[in-house]
C-alpha cells in the first residue's frame, strides 16, 4: 500500500498556475461567441438567424451575443460561412442585469469561503465541471474554496440548472439555512435564464427568479477555470468582465 | 436464470423465425397482422387487453428477450402502448396495444415483467392510466407533497406553458415507509447532499440499527419536462434538448434521437459520418467510465487513486475539447451526419490523448488490485446475483458486472459496429468489484474500438441533409456509457415533433438499485452507490 505514497509524490504539483499566471493547456476552455462586426448586414442577419435560442441579435453589420442565452450549441461558427468570433478565454463572469455594484464578500472571506452547491435540475454538466475544480488539476483549496456539506456553514450559494419545480423547495430551504453574509452565483446558462429548457409548468427559468442572485457565470456549461474566476470575483480577487455588451431593448 | 428456456436447440438463441413461429402458435388467435417498421423488425399487435401479460412473458422468460421499456402515445381517436422487447441478434419487437381513447384502466404487467414498473407509475403519473395489478401507482414524478393529484401534464389537453397551477405544498405530507417493526427508523438522505455534489435525489434509508433494510430512491427532482417542452418543435430544437438533458452521456443520446429522425426520413448516414459516429461515442465511453472510478475510488476515500483517475477524466474532456469544440461533445450530431469534419492531423493529436489515457488508466488498474484496503470496501458489497439481474432487467456495465451480456452495440448493431472486432466484458460476481472490473475492460475495449474506426476511415461526405417535412415514428438507440438508451420519436405532417420518449439507462437501472443496498451496512451505502454510478438527471430528463 505504500506505493500510492511514492506514486503521489512521483507525479509532482500538477496544478494550474491560474490565477497567478493565464492557463494556455490546450482545451480547458470550449470558448464562446463574442460581439462580432460583419462585412454585410447579411451576414449578421444570418448569424442571428442560424441560433435556436435567439441569443444572437444583429444590428445592422453588427452581431450582439447575449451570454447568458447562448448554450454552446457552436451553429454560428460551424453552420454559416461567415462565423462570429470566438473568445478563447473564459474569464466571464459577470453581474446580472438589474445589478450595478459587484456584491463582493467582505475581506474577512477572501482567502477563505465555503461554498455550498445545489443541483435545481442540472444536466450534469456544469455540476460536473463544479465537482473538477477539486481535482489536483484546478484544487481550489489552495486558493482557499471549500465545498462544504451543510447550508448553516457556507458562505455562497452556487446553483446550476434551471430550478426545477421538484427542487425549487430545497433550494430555498437551503438558501434560508444560510448565515449572512451570504451570496448567489448561479453557474451555466440554465441556471441564469432558463437556457434550453427555459420556462416552463416545471422550470422557473433560472435562479433568478426564485432567489436574488449576485453573480452570474455564463457558459453551458462554464468550464472549472471559469467556475473558478466567479469565485475569485465572489472574493474580491478578480474583477467582473466588462464587455458585456447587450444590444438595447433586452437586457 | 430458472425459467430461461429456449424453444430451438442448436446454437441456443433464438432466431426471429423461431419466435414468429412460437408467438403465432400461442398467440395467432389474438394478433392482429401488421406490418413492422418504425425501427422494429415485428410488430405485435393487440387490439385487446387480456393477453398482454401473458404474451410479455412469454416474450420475456420463455423465448428470451430484453425488456427495452413502454412508450405510450396518444392519437387523435386511438391510445397506443408499445412495449419494445429486444431479441439479441435480430432486433426490437414491439407488442403493441391499440385502445380507444377513452381508456382508463389498462392491465399490468408488472407481475410478469417486472422491469415494467417504473414505465407503468411514468404512465400513470403523467397521463393518468390506471395500470390495474400494479401494487404501488402515484407520487412518481409528481410529487405528491407538491402537486395535486389529477394533473396529467403528458395529456395533449396540457399546456407546457401554463403556469404551474398544480403546485400546493402539503405540509403534512410524510413519506410511505416499509419497515413497521418497533424500533424501526428512516435515516434520510437528499436530496440535497454530500456538500451538494450529489445529483439531487432522495432515499429514505430505512432500518432497524446497523443494516439498511430498505433503500428506495426518490427521483425525478431534476425533471425538466423535456419531453412535454419537445412537443409541437422542430427537430433541430428538440436535438438541444435530447443533448442536453444528461450532459454527461450527451452523445450517446443525441446519437440514439438522430438515428430515430434519420430513420423516418429513410436517410443513410455517409461511412465517414458513421465511423466517427462510433469513434466519439467509444471517446465518452472512456471519459465516463474514468470519471466513475475516479467515484470509486473517492468513495472509499482512496486520495491519491482518486487523483489519478480524476485527472484521466479531467485530460479526456480537454482531448473531446480539442477535437470537437466542446468538453461535453454538444453540437456535433446532427440528423444525417456530423456537423464538421476531422483531419488526420486531428486524429492524431486526439489518439495521443487516447493512449496517454489508456496507459494511465492500466497503471490505476494495477495499483488499485493490491490495495488491499480498497478491495475489502468492494468485494462482496452491494451484490446484486445474476437471476436478480435478469428479472429486474439491469442494463449496462452494471447488468454486465451480474452476467447479462446484452450489449446493444452486439445485440442490434447501429452505426456499423458490426463491423468492428471487440470484446463485452461480463463478470458474475455481480458485486462492487466486479462493477468496477467490468468499467476497466471496456475503457480497454473503447481504446481498441477507437484505433479500429481511426484504421477504417476513409474520404467521403460528413453529412447528408434530412431536409423537407417528412411525418412518422421511429425507435432509435444507442449503447449509452450507462447502458441501453431509447429514442422514441414520432414526428407530425409539418415535421414538428408530436412525442418524444427517451428510456435511458440510468431510468432501468436506478429501479433495481435497491437490490444492491439493501442487507448491507450503513457505511457500504456511499461504496454501492457509486459502484452504481447511475445518473439521477440522466433517468429524470
Amino acid at each position: 500500500m505504500s506505493f500510492w505514497f511514492w506514486h503521489g509524490l512521483r507525479r509532482g504539483i500538477q496544478s494550474t498556475g491560474y490565477p497567478r499566471r493565464a492557463e494556455a493547456a490546450p482545451g480547458v476552455s470550449p470558448g464562446r461567441p463574442v460581439n462580432t462586426d460583419f462585412t454585410s448586414a447579411d451576414e449578421a442577419q444570418s448569424a442571428a438567424a442560424i441560433c435556436p435560442v435567439d441569443a444572437i441579435i444583429a444590428q445592422g453589420r453588427s452581431a450582439f451575443v447575449d451570454q447568458g442565452e447562448c448554450v454552446h450549441c457552436q451553429r454560428c461558427r460551424l453552420s454559416i460561412p461567415s462565423p462570429m468570433n470566438w473568445d478563447p478565454g473564459y474569464e466571464w463572469t459577470r453581474l446580472p442585469a438589474e445589478q450595478s455594484e459587484c456584491a463582493t464578500l467582505p475581506s474577512a472571506f477572501s482567502k477563505s469561503m465555503h461554498i455550498m452547491v445545489v443541483d435545481a435540475g442540472d444536466c450534469g454538466a456544469c455540476l460536473h465541471e463544479v465537482k473538477q475544480l477539486n481535482n489536483p488539476l484546478y484544487n481550489m483549496h489552495r486558493l482557499g474554496f471549500f465545498f462544504t456539506a451543510t447550508p448553516r456553514t457556507a458562505d455562497l450559494l452556487l446553483i446550476v440548472g434551471p430550478v426545477s419545480e421538484n427542487m425549487r423547495g430545497p433550494l430555498l430551504k437551503t438558501w434560508e439555512a444560510m448565515p449572512t453574509t451570504r451570496r448567489v452565483m448561479a453557474v451555466g446558462s440554465c441556471a441564469i435564464t432558463g437556457g434550453i429548457f427555459g420556462r416552463s409548468f416545471m422550470c422557473a427559468g433560472g435562479a433568478g427568479s426564485v432567489l436574488p442572485v449576485d453573480f452570474e457565470v455564463p457558459g453551458n456549461p462554464p468550464p472549472p477555470l471559469a467556475i473558478l474566476h466567479g469565485l475569485l470575483v465572489a472574493t474580491g480577487r478578480k474583477s467582473v468582465t466588462q464587455n458585456e455588451l447587450v444590444s438595447e431593448g433586452r437586457s | 436464470m430458472a425459467a430461461y428456456t429456449s424453444p430451438v436447440e442448436g446454437d441456443g438463441r433464438t432466431g426471429l423465425s423461431d419466435l414468429t413461429a412460437a408467438v403465432g402458435e400461442r398467440f395467432g388467435s389474438v394478433l392482429s397482422p401488421m406490418p413492422a417498421g418504425h425501427g422494429y423488425v415485428l410488430t405485435l399487435s393487440l387490439a385487446q387487453p387480456d393477453s398482454l401479460p401473458s404474451l410479455c412473458k412469454f416474450l420475456f422468460w420463455d423465448l428470451g428477450c430484453q425488456f427495452g421499456g413502454m412508450i405510450a402515445e396518444e392519437h387523435a381517436s386511438l391510445w397506443q402502448q408499445h412495449y419494445a422487447f429486444l431479441l439479441p441478434g435480430s432486433g426490437w419487437i414491439d407488442v403493441l396495444l391499440s385502445l380507444p381513447i377513452e381508456t382508463t384502466t389498462v392491465p399490468s404487467i408488472v407481475a410478469e415483467v417486472n422491469a415494467a414498473d417504473w414505465h407503468e407509475r411514468e404512465v400513470e403519473d403523467m397521463f393518468g392510466i390506471h395500470f390495474e395489478g400494479h401494487p404501488r401507482l402515484g407520487d412518481f414524478i409528481l410529487h405528491d407533497q407538491i402537486w395535486r393529484e389529477g394533473i396529467e401534464p403528458m395529456r395533449k389537453t396540457f399546456s407546457a406553458t401554463q403556469p404551474a397551477s398544480g403546485r400546493q405544498l402539503d405540509l403534512e405530507w410524510e413519506p410511505l415507509l416499509i419497515v413497521g417493526d418497533p424500533g424501526s427508523f428512516a435515516m434520510p438522505v437528499g436530496p440535497v447532499y454530500d456538500g451538494g455534489l450529489g445529483e439531487s435525489l432522495h432515499f429514505l434509508l430505512e432500518t432497524v440499527g446497523e443494516d439498511v433494510i430498505r433503500a428506495l430512491p426518490r427521483l425525478f427532482y431534476n425533471y425538466r419536462a423535456v419531453e412535454k417542452i419537445a412537443e409541437g418543435r422542430c427537430v433541430s430544437d428538440v436535438l438541444l434538448l435530447a443533448e442536453r438533458f444528461a450532459a454527461t452521456s450527451a452523445f450517446a443520446h443525441s446519437l440514439a434521437f438522430c438515428q430515430a429522425v434519420e430513420k423516418i426520413h429513410s436517410v443513410e448516414v455517409p461511412p465517414r459520418a458513421a465511423i466517427f459516429r462510433v469513434l466519439i461515442c467509444e471517446l465518452e465511453r472512456l471519459r465516463h467510465h474514468a470519471g466513475a472510478i475516479a467515484a470509486i475510488c473517492e468513495s472509499t476515500a482512496l486520495a491519491v487513486s482518486t487523483a489519478h483517475a480524476a485527472i484521466i477524466e479531467e485530460e479526456l474532456l480537454r482531448a473531446s475539447c480539442v477535437f470537437i469544440g466542446h468538453r461535453y461533445l454538444f453540437g456535433l450530431n446532427v440528423p444525417g451526419g456530423l456537423s464538421r469534419d476531422f483531419g488526420a492531423e486531428e486524429c492524431k493529436t486526439l489518439l495521443l490523448s487516447i493512449d496517454k489515457a489508456e496507459k494511465d488508466l492500466r497503471i490505476l488498474e494495477n495499483r488499485l488490485r493490491y490495495s488491499s484496503s480498497f478491495l475489502d470496501r468492494l468485494e462482496d458489497v452491494g451484490v446484486v446475483k445474476v437471476e436478480s439481474a435478469r428479472y429486474l432487467n439491469l442494463v449496462g456495465p452494471i447488468g454486465r458486472a451480474s452476467a447479462q451480456h446484452c450489449d446493444l452495440r452486439k445485440a442490434c448493431p447501429y452505426s456499423g459496429y458490426e463491423r468492428y472486432v471487440f470484446d463485452i466484458p461480463c463478470e458474475t460476481e455481480g458485486d462492487g468489484y466486479a462493477r468496477l472490473r467490468v468499467l476497466f475492460a471496456e475503457a480497454t475495449q473503447s481504446v481498441k474500438l477507437i484505433h479500429q474506426a481511426i484504421d477504417a476511415l476513409e474520404p467521403g461526405a460528413i453529412c447528408v441533409p434530412c431536409e423537407g417535412s417528412y411525418s412518422g415514428a421511429a425507435l432509435g438507440w444507442a449503447e449509452a456509457p450507462r447502458g441501453a438508451a431509447l429514442h422514441w420519436v414520432s414526428l407530425d405532417e409539418k415535421g414538428l415533433v408530436e412525442r418524444y420518449h427517451a428510456i435511458t439507462p440510468s431510468f432501468s437501472n436506478w429501479h433495481g438499485f435497491h437490490e444492491a443496498a439493501e442487507d448491507f451496512a450503513f457505511q457500504d451505502f456511499p461504496i454501492i452507490l457509486a459502484t452504481f454510478g447511475l445518473s439521477a438527471t440522466e433517468c429524470d430528463r
